[in-house]
Parts: structure tokens; C-alpha cells; sequence
């Protein structure tokens, strides 16, 4: 079948891409709001949310096409957060993206919150599948866009994975699932920030070269640096070009730094799943406000 | 009571009359997809394939992408009908199917085929005698056990107009046709309400599955030897469960057999006991895998060694009422 451009396609009213300083003001913003609602029930997962946020807005502001007026509108660019821990960065984006309203910013993880400790489709306006149970996110995107594929109908599925979660091997039966289909609307992007809840990913299960590992698998495959905006907004321009002249899905390995942003907490194991105490919070938010300021 | 002939029934294997309700199906809503892991043969799903292959996807030995890939399928507006050995599917994709599809309230059909001992010779290691127990445990799954090709049929096309996630067990060999297809309806205001399929005063069989056969032909000849009345209820759907019929039967005969090709523990004894201890505590002997792993032999063979076959559900009452 032909697949037309997303250029193609014209965004809702009211929501324009943003600029990349206007990305980078934005993701400095947010990574105050994640230190906040993690700080407020003193539980939720700091580490992994700073390192993907940069990726979030990237993918949200500048990529995807939606509409939070119209959540069930069909033709929708799709979003999988598989790495469900980082609930506070997928909150937080969804927050400013007007799915989630911000004064419930501060019930993560409190009873009868919406905002449950790992993302529930039943709560969250915008998200079509809950998230928590690792490795599940990249079969659940395949099949969203062969449904969507029978329909004719050319939106986009990003899903987006740690990389501990990669030794899950439900995600290489998704990999082989994506190349046999054939579905080049997926794409699949990795948060490869070397760390999981017991250490770093190569001394714990070693993924190795991630990159070669899913070429070998028959996908596009681009490896950048996940924290530079032009990169990231260059790789996901060039895995919708890889999808109208191939008929590969497209993995995105995005070099990370886990807690980026707080210097006490960047690649630090230990804060995969802890929250900050008093002192500790101040520390952050003063390192992280300093450099919102900074930014024009 | 039912007008078909027991000691010589018509037999359909489930599997089959499964295939041929999707290809069915498959025409009258383009919605439906299917999927299955690698043995589409088996499972009859090749049936759906050969008529809609845009529809079919083969996703190969990989059952947990086999449940995740429905999932995504059904946010996409598909109804995903998905299909594996039953040990399979929910053993291997239990994750998926707890995680993804029910917590995510996706509307989901897991209809595996070859549950229970009648599987047969491939032994233990793909007899499901588990899979009630899983799959009802899990919140907002549905779960259904149909006894014979006509109630497979009317269950299939009930799950494709429902909205929700949906287990339909179904087993692997030919079963005896207990149900005249011709005036078969489910209950359309409550689908799950027990079939009382005869009538009795003396003592209450439940069964489930491919058992419903053998509970009615217990009672047809409890009846003839000894004159024990006996009122079989089938329960079609384990969850959710019909626990009014249940304990209206269990008051007026006080003594209540099970019969079910399934461990007994968490199983159709399981939910029974649970709703009787709760609505009529009434005694209750449990046919069914007693804490056993099954094994190799024919299902017939099977049946009789773990005790549920007509004989033993047959012995059991004769002992029970003489007791």
C-alpha cells in the first residue's frame, strides 16, 4: 500500500510545533514538575524519568500529531509509554499537553488518583494501553499499527523502551513480529541510559551493541544522542522517511544520561525508584530551576 | 431434558465448529481479526485465514506477542479473536493478558483450543488444568467454557458483539453434540445464567466443558439402575458466575457434585464452593484433577484414571446417597 507523507497531514488548530529553544524551555520546565510529583508522595521513579524527557517533548511538541479535544480522533500519531516507570515524564507531558489537567499534579501515586504509579489506560485520556509490566509495549504498538494499516489509515506508532527493559524477551518476539509485518509505521525508540534498579545494564544482563542488534533483526536503525534536540528531531524526520521508502519499522537508539539534569542523581542506580528527601529536593530543584533560568 | 440421543450422540469437534464460526463471522463484520501462534491448523483459525488472509496474522511461537498484538489491534477499533494450545495462552501470556488486555479493559477474544486431559497423548506438559483458575482470578475477565459445537458457536458470536476481554476454553477432540442447534439461544438479557439441563430432586451434578456430557449420561443411567433423580447443571460461563441457579438447586437436593476437566482447586469446584459457602452452604465432592500433573494415554484413558468420566461421577453418587 502507499503511504502518504505526514506532511501531508494537517495539525489541529492551536497546536504548532515548537521550536527547539522553546522544546529545550519546555523539557527544563517539566523536569521541575517530575522532581515535584515525585517529591510530594516521596515515591515514584526520578532516574528514568529525567532521562527520557528530553525525548518526550521532542516527541510530543515537535513530531506527533493529536489532538486532546479529539482523543479517540482516529488518524492521531500513537505514543506507547513501555517503560512505564517513567509515569512522572509521561504525566508531565501529558499535563502540558492538555490531556491531564495540572492540578492533579500533585496526587501521583495517592489513592484515587488518576495518576497511578505506572500508567493505566483507564484514568489517562491519550493513552490507549497501561504500562507497568515491562517489555510489553513493543507487541502492543505492532499490533496498533496493523490495525491501524487495514484501516488505510498512515498515523504513526512510537513506542518508547527502556533499555533494561530490552532483556524482556517478549520485546524481540515484537521485533521479529514488526520486520515479518512488515509495519514501518513503528518506531521504536530506546532510552539506553546504562542503568536498571540493580546496577549498570551490562554487569546485570549485558544488551551490548543494541544498534547492530536490531539491523540484524531487519530494522532501520539510528543511533543518537538522546538529550540533543536536533538529533532526535532529525532521527524520528528520518524514520518517517525510512518508512514511505522502506518496509522496516525504525529503532531509535537514544544514548542517555539517567537522572539528567540533577547532578547528585545522574548515573546513579540508586535513584531508579527513590524519592528525594527534604534536603536533597532543595538541592535538585535549585540545580534544575538555575538551569530553566538560564535557558532565553 | 434434553431430546438427544446420549448413547449414540452426533459428535463435532469444538475446534472445528470454532473455525467455522470465525470464517463466519469474518463476512458479516470486517472488524474481526485473528490471530494465532503458530498452529492455525490445530486451533481451526486456518479456516478465517483462508477466507480473509489481510485479517490473519500467524505471529509464530510467541504467545506473549501473540496477546499483545490483539491488544494493539483492538485499540485500533479491531476485535481480536486469538488462539493458541490453552496452556499456552494462558500460562505463557498470562502477564499480557492480566497487564495489557484486562487492566486496559481491551477488547480482547482469547479462545484457545486443546484444554484440559482430553488433549490426550502429548501428556502433562500441554494439558491446561489450570486455566480457569488463572484466567478467572484476573479482574473484568470473562470466562466461558462451552460444552459442545452448538454452544461454542452461539459463544464465539456472543464475544464478538460484547466489548471487553473474553476466555473461551475449548478442547481438541470430538465431542458428543448435546445441544439441538436448531432452538439453542443464550439468555440475551443474562448469557451467563446455568443451563439446567434435566431435572432431579436427589442430588445436583454441575459440570462445565466437555463434563456436561458425561454428568447427563451419569444421571440418564443413575436414573435407570437406581432411580436417583439427578438435576445437571451446566455452567457455560465461570465467571461471571450464575450462583442463584446454583443454590436454588443446591436447597432442594442438598448434596452437590462437581465434574470438570481442570484442577478441582480454583476450578468450576472452586467457584461452586465459594458461592455456596456463601449464599447456601450445602456439602460438596469435587471431581477433577485432585493436585496431579496429567499424562499420555487417549482422553478416554485419561478421564478414567483422574475420575471424571460418567463411571466415576456415576460411582460417586451411587456412594454418596447409600452413604
Amino acid at each position: 500500500m502507499t503511504v502518504s507523507t505526514n506532511q501531508a497531514r494537517v495539525l489541529p488548530a492551536g497546536l504548532p510545533r515548537l521550536t527547539i529553544p522553546q522544546l529545550q524551555k519546555l523539557a527544563a520546565k517539566l523536569r521541575i514538575d517530575i522532581l515535584d510529583m515525585i517529591y510530594e508522595p516521596q515515591s515514584g521513579h526520578p532516574g528514568s524519568s529525567l532521562s527520557c524527557i528530553d525525548l518526550l517533548v521532542n516527541i510530543w511538541f515537535h513530531y506527533m500529531v493529536w489532538d486532546p479535544a479529539n482523543a479517540d480522533w482516529k488518524e492521531r500519531d500513537r505514543f506507547i509509554m513501555s517503560k512505564g516507570h517513567g509515569a512522572p515524564a509521561y504525566y508531565a507531558t501529558l499535563m502540558e499537553a492538555g490531556y491531564i489537567p495540572w492540578s492533579e499534579k500533585n496526587t501521583l501515586r495517592k489513592i484515587h488518583s488518576n495518576l497511578q504509579g505506572h500508567p493505566a489506560s483507564r484514568y489517562i485520556q491519550g493513552c490507549d494501553i497501561s504500562t507497568g509490566s515491562l517489555g510489553q509495549g513493543l507487541s502492543c504498538g505492532v499490533g496498533m499499527a496493523l490495525g491501524l494499516r487495514l484501516d488505510h489509515i498512515d498515523s504513526r506508532v512510537i513506542v518508547l523502551m527502556g533499555d533494561g527493559e530490552c532483556q524482556e524477551g517478549n520485546v524481540w518476539e515484537a521485533v521479529l513480529s514488526a520486520a515479518h509485518h512488515k509495519v514501518s509505521r513503528v518506531t521504536a525508540i530506546v532510552d539506553r541510559n546504562h542503568l536498571q534498579i540493580d546496577g549498570d545494564t551490562e554487569k546485570v544482563k549485558a544488551l551490548g551493541q543494541m544498534a547492530p542488534k536490531f539491523a540484524a533483526f531487519d530494522w532501520n536503525v539510528i543511533e543518537i544522542d538522546g538529550h540533543d534536540f536536533a538529533q532526535i528531531q532529525d532521527a524520528l524526520a528520518q524514520a518517517d522517511r525510512f518508512a514511505e521508502e522502506t518496509d522496516r519499522p525504525t529503532a531509535i537508539i537514544a544514548n542517555t544520561v539517567k537522572g539528567k539534569g540533577v547532578s547528585f542523581m545522574e548515573n546513579q542506580a540508586g535513584w531508579h525508584g527513590k524519592a528525594p528527601n527534604k534536603e536533597q529536593y532543595e538541592v535538585a530543584r535549585a540545580e534544575l530551576t538555575a538551569a530553566y533560568d538560564a535557558l532565553s | 431434558m434434553t431430546a438427544i440421543n446420549l448413547e449414540k450422540p452426533e459428535l463435532k469437534a469444538l475446534r472445528n465448529q470454532y473455525g467455522e464460526t470465525l470464517a463466519a463471522l469474518g463476512a458479516e463484520n470486517p472488524n474481526i481479526v485473528v490471530l494465532d501462534a503458530d498452529l492455525a491448523c490445530s486451533t481451526q483459525t486456518q479456516k478465517f485465514a483462508d477466507k480473509f488472509p489481510e485479517r490473519f496474522f500467524n505471529q509464530g511461537i510467541s504467545e506473549q506477542d501473540l496477546i499483545n498484538t490483539a491488544a494493539g489491534l483492538s485499540t485500533a477499533g479491531k476485535i481480536p479473536f486469538c488462539s493458541t494450545f490453552a496452556l499456552f495462552a494462558a500460562g505463557k501470556g498470562w502477564d499480557q493478558i492480566r497487564n495489557t488486555v484486562c487492566y486496559s479493559g481491551l477488547n480482547v477474544k482469547i479462545c484457545p483450543t486443546h484444554s484440559g486431559l482430553s488433549l490426550g497423548e502429548d501428556g502433562a506438559s500441554h494439558q491446561s488444568i489450570e486455566d480457569i483458575a488463572l484466567m478467572r482470578v484476573i479482574p473484568g475477565m470473562t470466562v466461558i467454557v462451552p460444552s459442545d459445537a452448538v454452544e461454542t458457536d452461539r459463544v464465539i458470536r456472543w464475544a464478538a458483539e460484547y466489548y471487553g476481554p473474553v476466555y473461551v476454553r475449548l478442547v481438541r477432540p470430538n465431542c458428543p453434540v448435546i445441544h439441538d442447534d436448531a432452538s439453542y439461544q443464550l439468555d440475551a438479557a443474562m448469557p451467563h445464567r446455568i443451563r439446567i439441563e434435566r431435572g432431579g430432586d436427589d442430588i445436583t451434578l454441575v459440570a462445565t466443558g466437555e463434563t456436561v456430557y458425561h454428568a447427563l449420561l451419569a444421571a440418564e443411567r443413575l436414573h435407570k439402575d437406581h432411580g436417583i433423580q439427578v438435576e445437571v447443571l451446566n455452567c457455560l460461563f465461570i465467571k461471571p458466575f450464575d450462583s442463584e441457579t446454583l443454590a436454588k438447586s443446591a436447597r432442594k437436593t442438598g448434596k452437590v457434585i462437581t465434574v470438570e476437566s481442570h484442577q478441582v482447586m480454583g476450578g468450576l469446584a472452586g467457584v461452586v464452593c465459594e458461592e455456596l459457602s456463601t449464599h447456601q452452604p450445602t456439602p460438596v465432592r469435587r471431581l477433577g484433577t485432585q493436585d496431579r500433573f496429567g499424562q499420555s494415554g487417549t482422553g478416554d484413558a485419561l478421564f478414567k484414571e483422574y475420575g471424571i468420566d460418567w463411571e466415576a461421577i456415576y460411582n460417586e453418587a451411587v456412594c454418596w446417597l447409600k452413604s
